[in-house]
Parts: C-alpha cells; structure tokens; sequence
C-alpha cells in the first residue's frame, strides 16, 4: 500500500510518525486520490474528518489543515490524508459520494472552521445555531465567546 | 359573608394545610440535560429511592409538574426551550438548579454555555457538586419542603384571577437564537 | 414490527404528509436531542435530525487545558462510562508523548475500561428496555451500575465523574479492598445476566418491537463509519481490543460478538454478548495482576508523583515543579498523532496535535455517537412512530459526546 502510495504523491508527501503512515495531498487530486484509496487499496472506513487552524502555530505555512482519518477493515491498516488550505479559497470536494458517512463530519468542520465542501448534499450548520455568525474552533475565536451566551431575555418570577 | 372574619387567621391556616400537602406531593420536571441528569435517574431509581419524599412521579409533560429539576449544562441553542417549557408550567412551581453547570457554567466556561440558568429564569435551590450525589438532592428536595412550608408559594400566584394569569400562561414568543437584532453584533 | 404498508404517492400528492417535532425534552431522547419527523399516519417518512442543544465547546476547551487537566473534561463527554473517555484521551497523549505504560498500569486500566463497558452497556440496555416498557429491567441494570459506582469510588474516590487517569499512569494505585470488590462483583454479576436475559430476550412485546426494526446491513455500517456494538450487530468483525490491541487486550482470551440482523434486537444481543465477554477479561485481568509501580518512575519526570513523593524525597519535589511550572511541562514534539480505543459505544479516539507546550494545540475526539445518529434517519424511514424509541435506544446516543 505504502509503495503504491509512494509512486503515485511521490516521497516527499509522505511521512511518519509512531507507526502512524500520513500523507500529503494537494488539493486538487483529492477527489480522485480517495476514489483511488477506496477503490483499489481497499480503504472502505472512513475514520474522521476534522480540521486544524494553523494560525498560531510555530512555522506553520498553510492557515487550515484539514484531515481524514481511513482505516481498511480487511488488513487493519491506517492511512491519515492532510490537505492544506489557505484564505480565502477553503473549498474541497465533498466525499459523501464515497464514504455516506461523510455527511455529518463535514458539515460539523463546515460548522467549526467555515471549510466549504463542494457537492455535499446538505452543507449547513449542524452544531450551532443556523444564525451564527463566527466559527468557534477557529484560533481568532476567543474561548468565552463574543458575548453570544449571554444575550437571551430574563424571565421573572411575575412573568412566568 | 356577613361576618367580617379576621382575615390573616382563617388564611394562615388554610395556606399551611396548603403548603404541608403541597411539599409531600412535589411532581418533578426532569430537565436533564447532561451528566447530572444520570445522577437524577439514579436517585429515582432502586439504591436511592426518592419516592421515600413524595417526588417520585416525574412526568415530562411541563402541564403536569410543579418542580423543575434543571440537571446539567445549559447551552445557548438550549435556553429558549429551558424559558418555554417553565413558562408552561402551572403555579406554583418551584426551580432546583442541579449541579455546577447548571447553577453557574462549572467547568465550561465557554462560548456556547449559559453561565447560570438564575441569568433567566428564577431559581429556588442550588444544589453544588460536579455531578451532585443523589442524597444531596434529596437533601435539596427536603430543604425545598421546608422552604414550601415555611414560605407558602411567595407570592401565592395562583389564586389570582383566571383573567390575570391567563396572559402569563399564555406562550409568549421568546426569541430563540438568532431571531433577535441585538444578537448580531457588529464586527461579526 | 416489520415494515408498515408503503404508501408510495407522487410526490406532488404528498400533503397528506404532516410533521411531528420530536424532543429536545423528551422523556425517550434521554439527553437532548431533537428530530422533526415526517408522518404518513404513522408511518415515518423521513426523519431530520437536529443536534448541537448540548455543544459546550469540548474541543475548544482542550486547547486551554494541559495534557493533565483536560481528563476532567473528557469524563462530561459520553457519562456514562467516563473512565473509558479517560483512558482513551491518555491513550492518545501518550502515543503522542511516545510513553510507554508500566505492565501494571496497563493491566488496571484495561479492567476499569472494562467494567466501564458493562456499566456503559447496563445503562444503554436498561434505559431501552425502559422505552420498549420494560421497567423492571432498568431497576435491575441500575441497580448493578450502582455496585460498579462503588468499585469506582473506593477505587478514586468519585463516583462517575473519575477521572482516574495521569500522563503515564493512574492517580493512585488500586489498592486490595478495590481487587476484592471486584472479585465479588465478578462472582454476582453473571447470576444478574441471566436475570436480565430471562427478562427481556424471550419478552414478546419487546421483541416484537425490536425485530426487524431499523436494519442496518454490513456494507451500509461501514460505508456509514459506524463501529462498536452498532457495527458489530450488522456483521463487521471490527474489534480494536482484537486488531489492533492496545493496552494489556492482547494477554487475555476473549471472543468479539457479533451479530448478522442488524436491527435494534440484534444490537441489544450484541451489548448484553459483550457484558459476559468483559466480564471474562476482568476476571484474568484481576488475577494475572502484575505487581510493581503503577506508575512511571519519577526519573522520567512525565508522571505526576504522589503526594508523599513530593513531600519526602527531592526527585519527588523537582518532578512535581518541572510538571506544574508554566514554561516548564512536558516535553511535547510539534506532531499530530491519532489513537483510538474501542470504548462502549464504538471507536472513540483523539487526534491531539501538539505544539511543543504543555497544553493540545488541538484535541479533535472522534465521537462514535454523532456518527451513530447521523444513521437515524436512515434506520428509521419506513417504520412506525413507536419504532423511534427502539431505535434511538439501540444506538445508544449520548447527547454530550453527541455534541460536545
């Protein structure tokens, strides 16, 4: 698998790190590298899908690094894809065509991070409230919020 | 009636015998949301007993209850359901907040979580813990029982005329998230 | 039940379609948890789900809170089996860390993941025989949660919130009065299994209400993600404590149960397979216990030393500091690592990025619930209203690991 993976991103792409094999895909040849993934080694279980804001991190060249986590349930081999994206351009392919369910963990890294996936059937929030505005998991999100919490009517005891 | 009875002596009485039946008969809304809310089904359940106070008929149906248990973390998509659901309840009732998150965010002191249910809706008993142990919320409910009979229902609300309590029954639309102007801040 | 009668019509008739809103505070949904549902009668037609009414921010947390810290956190997310969260969030730390556990550790960990497991499965079984009307069937399981409480807190001293775990060991040691406790629970809990068994796997009415309901087949489960029990009841043989064994598993002999149905009857059948199955490995874990340190020795200055420890020796006193001083910590590489355990529910793992510094730059967990219930609609399309309690029972969804 690592061979076939090897001549087709070329060395440089991959890497690993405690017996864990990580691969670095542009982002234009991700459609058709899952497809080969799922297809031809076998990859059938798609994980996760989440994401990383690379804003704060030492050295980092990228702003978002988005990852999917592939298991094969026949040999038990793991495979993590990362692809790097930058403002203001966070679209990528929706894999729900091959993995259904990539349905639900796409549209929670659109709720966190604001990554668009293009072709996913129902690319809404799913998480936080359809009329929110930021996206929490992002670093220039401040922990407490922007005063959202708090901004609710208060109910008393003569009116209820 | 001819006779002018003295007023406080007649209603004292009758509010004590009204407060004693209502504290042995509290109907709990259990509003569990998170963690707490196994610690309320363990109280309910075989080790802990709470029928062992008269509150064991939990009924999920805001209409029939007289106390509600908030049990766990409240969150922002969460708090307009928390206001209708003790809107809908009938006088008298009576509000336990269970448990650190509920009473004052705990741990979560994030962006999505109502720092204390008591920003917005009255709360009667605080019940610490992170989650409480089920005799600290039987002990709540007992101190809640002396709080009924000492203080009666506060305000006695519910023998005010039907015409008066009709416009705090009915469900005024609160603005659920979002709904709302102010929630769009600037800069966002 | 099998299927109801379809009713296909063209679309353009579908009128007589009307909504039902389904929760957020609803007895069956436990936790919170909202579904509007399309009825053809009683017929469910489709089913949207709605979740995020318990999203606390668990993974924004994780970037404020050190390696040590954050396990508290983890306790809130599925709570009702805490010390599986805790053992898989150190799990994956400690692949990051590149820590090796002491044989001990291992051994204790791997039997507080298990009996996590059977009070995990007790409370999911029990709360859908609760739905499905069976009530005596959930005082029975609560009543054995509640001895597993107890092992809990002579073990740490809490009763379901533990937070048991450290970066490279446990809080303390278990101690004699804990392996005894569990030795008696091993010995009683089987006669409650049969009990249980006897209550509910020949009771019509609950297998009436649960066959045939809300099949799911092999492909579907793992082109759907799904794993732990959900999977494993439609047929996937998928068991990390077998292909991929971490932690002391690959010591003990134990069988991964399955199932072929795929419905809700078959998922109750799998939880309660599993429960014997645990059992079996507590009991060899209990007495193959190796002896020896818990924890790593004080010299790899990545545990925390007990408090007598910090008091009495030096090491003791300048491991403590090296841990607890702001700019001082671990020793973390700037890597992203994934580890994952098969807790109760499924694989619950976190890929914990780090950045050098004692605190995540991000703890992604991977939730086996919010994965399970984005398969509900699909379960569920076709069945009766009555079915959606059965079937939200199978799959056992935990509103806080649901949303986080």
């Amino acid at each position: 698998m690592l061979d076939a993976l090897k001549t087709r991103l070329g060395d440089a792409a991959l890497s690993e790190f405690r017996g864990q094999s990580r691969a670095i895909v542009p982002r234009d040849d991700l459609a058709s590298t899952m497809q080969w993934l799922k297809d031809d080694q076998g990859f059938d279980l798609l994980v996760d899908v989440t994401c990383v804001d690379y804003l704060s991190y030492r050295d980092a060249e990228h702003r978002f690094g988005l990852v999917y986590l592939l298991a094969n349930t026949a040999t038990n081999e793991r495979l993590t894809i990362r692809v790097y994206l930058d403002e203001p351009d966070l679209a990528v392919p929706s894999m729900c065509d091959l993995w259904c369910g990539a349905n639900w963990l796409e549209r929670e890294v659109f709720d966190m991070f604001g990554i668009e996936f293009r072709g996913h059937p129902n690319l809404k929030r799913i998480l936080m409230p359809e009329a929110f505005v930021a996206h929490p998991l992002r670093k220039d999100y401040p922990l407490q919020g922007r005063g959202e919490r708090h901004n609710f009517p208060v109910l008393t005891r003569e009116q209820a | 009636m001819a006779i002018e009875v003295p007023e406080n002596v007649v209603v004292t009485k009758l509010d004590e015998l009204a407060s004693w039946c209502r504290k042995n008969s509290l109907w709990p809304m259990p509003f569990a949301t998170a963690c707490c809310g196994i610690e309320l089904m363990a109280t309910g359940a075989s080790k802990h007993d709470l029928a062992r106070f008269g509150a064991e008929v939990f009924r999920f149906s805001p209409r029939q209850c007289d106390l509600m248990i908030v049990a766990g973390r409240v969150v922002m998509k969460m708090l307009p359901v928390l206001q209708r659901i003790w809107q809908q309840m009938h006088e008298p009732k009576w509000c336990i907040s269970m448990g650190a998150c509920a009473s004052t965010g705990g741990v979560f002191d994030t962006y999505a979580v109502v720092q204390g249910i008591d920003r917005f809706i009255p709360v009667d008993m605080y019940i610490p813990g992170c989650p409480p142990r089920p005799e600290q919320l039987i002990q709540a409910i007992i101190d809640l029982q002396d709080k009924i009979q000492r203080e009666g229902t506060i305000r006695g609300a519910e023998f005010e005329l039907a015409s008066r309590q009709a416009p705090k029954r009915a469900l005024v639309e609160l603005p659920t998230y979002g709904r709302s102007a102010a929630m769009i801040g600037p800069g966002r | 039940m099998s299927l109801a009668p379809s009713l296909e019509r063209p679309p353009q008739s579908q009128d007589y379609l009307w909504t039902l809103n389904f929760g957020p505070q609803h007895p069956a949904t436990h936790t919170t948890l909202r579904i509007v549902l399309e009825l053809d009668g009683e017929r469910v037609v489709n089913a949207i789900p709605d979740i995020g009414y318990l999203h606390s921010g668990f993974e924004k947390i994780g970037e404020k809170l050190d390696y040590n810290q954050y396990v508290t956190v983890t306790d809130r997310m599925n709570y009702i089996s805490p010390m599986a969260n805790n053992v898989a969030w150190h799990h994956a730390v400690e692949t990051l860390l590149g820590i090796e556990l002491t044989p001990r550790c291992k051994y204790i960990r791997t039997i507080i993941c298990e009996l996590a497991r059977i009070s995990d499965h007790l409370l999911s079984t029990g709360a859908m025989g609760l739905d499905t009307g069976a009530f005596t069937f959930f005082l029975y399981a609560f009543y054995q949660r509640e001895v597993i409480y107890d092992i809990f807190e002579t073990l740490c001293g809490a009763r379901f919130t533990n937070s048991y775990t450290r970066v490279g060991g446990v809080m303390h040691d278990i101690t004699p009065q804990v392996i005894e406790k569990i030795r008696r629970f091993v010995k009683t809990f089987p006669a409650t299994i049969d009990d249980l068994e006897k209550l509910l796997n020949r009771n019509r009415i609950f297998v009436d209400r649960t066959r045939q309901v809300g099949v799911l087949t092999k492909e579907e489960a793992t082109n759907w993600s799904a794993t732990g029990p959900v999977a494993r009841a439609s047929g996937v043989t998928r068991d990390l404590r077998k292909d991929e064994p971490y932690l002391a598993y690959a010591d003990f002999d134990f069988q991964v149960c399955c199932a072929t149905a795929g419905d809700c009857f078959a998922r109750y059948y799998v939880r309660m397979a599993e429960m014997r199955e645990s059992l079996r490995i507590i009991q060899q874990a209990i007495e193959n216990l190796p002896s020896g340190p818990a924890n790593i020795g004080v010299d790899e200055r990545t545990t925390l030393p007990s408090k007598a420890q910090v008091y009495q020796t030096i090491e003791g006193t300048i491991t403590h500091f090296e841990l607890v001083m702001l700019n001082r910590g671990f020793t973390v590489p700037s890597e992203e690592s994934y580890a994952a355990i098969e807790a109760p529910n499924g694989e619950l793992g976190f890929y914990v990025v780090g950045d050098g510094s004692d605190v995540a730059y991000r703890a992604r967990c991977r939730p086996p619930s919010f994965i399970h219930f984005s398969l509900f609609p699909k379960l569920i399309r076709g069945h009766t209203l009555s079915d959606v309690v059965a079937v939200l029972g199978s799959l056992n969804i935990i509103a806080a690991e649901l949303d986080r």
